[in-house]
């Protein structure tokens, strides 16, 4: 079932948000105000929402190293995000993760990760929380094509099927693990297929299709809601950058491949599905919403700007959870 | 006071920390009948081998409200789990920037004399220490086993418990009434005056034995036990060396950049400590080589009473 208009609105923002902030944090990180190294998430906008919008506060989920967008999506603040990538001590982790390390446990969203595959037994220990809660929640496991070959995927999948626990395993397969083509990796072309070894459903959906997505996760949620335990979720996707935003990175990627795919842009493809078939939004009302978006971005980076970093000694706090002797 | 084993030492401070707070579960390959009987599968877990998956499981339950332990058994089994140890549980409360607490404890047994061969017999605590983030506790009696292990489960951080696989049938007095020992607290075992000797987990009865037989020939020898091996208790060792003006640290593992360099350094650099040093400092560790498995070599590779001895004699002759 369709989401509502008003819903399908929100989840366009979402997108555009992640875009436009995805946007901004290449072009600082080139000009040197973002520091280390930024994984743009832009392409594979519709994943991130499209799971997120099916889900509820206190469902918690964990992100990879390309994590902006699942911050995004599950409700991250924008202004404690780009402080976080500029270093700064009002950041999410007062400058201590970046990039890489952006984490809300409020909102449920358990951290980014610098390695492929360590957070998928991180979040499926949620899951078992959860569970032993006995409280309905669910716990969501983004991952990437080249994480599906790692240990802990099968480790931590056999787990929940045999425990049942409430969990997707969302696997954003782009086709490239960094540089290696998931044709070269990947033993069965589909990941989903996998699924069929721990007996849990595997279901492949198009990653650039919104609603496909959401259906997908809906139907997950609620079966994980039920205590009939996990579901893989492998959405076929594509991001638009190289690995990572470094100018020096690699582009292994053939050109028309790479442009084949930008013509199935997730955001536009909503919104012609809102303007033509819904008569939902005009073009004023886009322009309106994507100029609200691009302010708030702004505004993040003044916010962010306008922080101090922290100071050096700060350095040696929260290694434990006590203050220092 | 009753007397009771190392092992059951532990297995008293997992159950009675276990009904004191029902946040509390446990992981592990194996469950423990007695303890799988009194708590539930739900709370005692046998998991499938997949070390990876339930380490970095217990991170994900300990950031959800819960404060699980899970038992590795022999340390070799955590090296499956590396990446959760060193990536993820070290760092997950700093690099979140203190968010959210972790509070999870890791078993594991450590070291030789069980003629298991190189791989179940080694004692690598010191790869573990440099991990800013981590506490590591290494009992060498019951009751120190019985009270770090309850402040292990009680710590909100996450931190590992080695346990000697030699001690495991040792017995000593364990009070019945709830107590905790403090982590970062070394325990001077015996007092002496000529030599201080830091000996670690069953190189603490080693080095008692040896302190015996130097009593015979008149030679005042202070034993102290680290007890907690991340954070050192750098104090206590420091005013004993002071005290004494000779220093021999004896460990179980392999002396490259292990435990007894850390100790030895954390002495020799504190400048009251170097000035009151008479002699070099001596170490008495393993043999540079992998555990083997003959008991004729095993017992040429570890370092016993007789070792510690000619040490301290070694030591005492320099001056």
């Amino acid at each position: 079932m369709r989401p509502n208009p008003e819903m399908q609105r929100e989840m366009l923002r979402q997108m555009q948000t992640i875009r436009r902030f995805e946007e901004r944090a290449t072009k600082d990180y080139i000009e040197g105000d973002i520091y280390g190294v930024v994984h743009s998430y832009i392409g594979e906008e519709a994943v991130a929402v499209g799971v997120c919008s099916a889900l509820e506060d206190g469902d918690k989920i964990i992100s990879t190293h390309r994590g902006h967008g699942h911050c995004i999506a599950k409700g991250a603040d924008l202004d404690k995000m780009m402080a976080e990538l500029y270093g700064r001590e009002t950041g999410y982790c007062k400058g201590k993760g970046g990039s890489m390390h952006i984490a809300d446990f409020d909102i449920g969203m358990l951290g980014a990760n610098g390695i492929v595959a360590g957070g998928i037994s991180i979040v499926t220990g949620a899951g078992l929380a959860a569970q032993m809660d006995g409280n309905g929640r669910v716990a969501v496991s983004f991952f990437g094509d080249g994480a599906s070959n790692a240990g802990p995927f099968h480790e931590s999948i056999n787990i929940a099927a045999k425990w049942k626990l409430p969990m997707l395993y969302v696997c954003e397969n782009n086709l490239y693990a960094a540089n290696t083509a998931s044709t070269q990796t990947l033993a069965h072309p589909d990941v989903a297929a996998r699924a069929h070894g721990y007996g849990i459903p595997g279901v492949i959906v198009d990653g650039n299709d919104i609603f496909a997505v959401h259906e997908a996760a809906t139907e997950a949620v609620a079966r994980a809601r039920a205590g009939e335990g996990p579901t893989l979720i492998e959405c076929k996707t594509y991001r638009w950058g190289r690995h990572t935003e470094r100018p020096t990175q690699a582009e292994p990627r053939p050109g028309d491949e790479v442009e084949a795919w930008k013509k199935k842009d997730p955001i536009p493809r909503l919104r012609a599905e809102l303007q033509q078939q819904q008569g939902q939004l005009t073009d004023e009302e886009w322009e309106e919403m994507d100029r609200e978006i691009l302010t708030k971005i702004e505004a993040a980076v003044g916010f962010a700007k306008a922080s101090p970093f922290p100071k050096p000694e700060a350095a040696l706090d929260d290694v434990f959870s006590e203050a220092a002797p | 006071m009753r007397e009771i084993t190392y092992a059951q030492a532990g297995a008293e401070a997992l159950a009675e920390e276990m009904r004191r707070d029902p946040k509390t579960f446990e992981m592990s390959t194996d469950a423990e009948p007695a303890l799988l009987e009194e708590f539930g599968p739900t709370r005692v877990r046998a998991t499938p081998i997949a070390e990876s998956a339930f380490t970095g499981m217990s991170i994900g339950a300990a950031g959800s409200g819960y404060r699980p332990i899970v038992n590795w058994r022999q340390v070799t089994f955590a090296f499956v789990a590396m990446d959760q140890i060193v990536n993820q549980a070290a760092k997950i409360h700093y690099m979140f920037g203190g968010q959210q607490k972790f509070p999870v404890t890791f078993r594991a047994a450590v070291g030789g004399g069980t003629k298991l061969a190189a791989q179940h017999s080694q004692s690598p605590y010191s790869m573990f220490m440099n991990l800013a983030g981590m506490k590591i506790i290494l009992p060498s009696t019951p009751y120190d086993m019985k009270g770090l292990l309850k402040s292990a489960i009680r710590d909100d951080n996450p931190v590992i418990s080695f346990e000697a696989n030699r001690l495991l049938g040792f017995k000593g007095e364990v009070p019945d009434d709830d107590y905790t020992v403090p982590i970062g607290v070394a325990d001077v075992k015996r007092e002496g005056a000529d030599i201080t000797v830091v000996a670690i987990a069953w190189m603490v009865h080693e080095a008692l034995a040896a302190a015996e037989i130097l009593d015979k020939e008149g030679v005042s020898v202070e034993v102290i036990d680290p007890r907690t091996l991340a954070p050192l208790d750098a104090g206590t060792i420091r005013k004993s060396v002071q005290k004494t003006g000779r220093l021999l640290v004896a460990d179980e593992a392999g002396p490259t950049a292990g435990a007894s360099a850390e100790i030895i350094a954390l002495a020799t650099e504190d400048a009251e400590t170097f000035r009151a040093l008479k002699v070099p400092v001596r170490r008495v560790c393993a043999l540079n080589a992998p555990i083997p498995y003959s008991p004729v070599l095993e017992d040429h590779v570890f370092p016993n009473r007789q070792r510690i001895a000619d040490g301290i004699r070694g030591v005492m002759s320099a001056g």
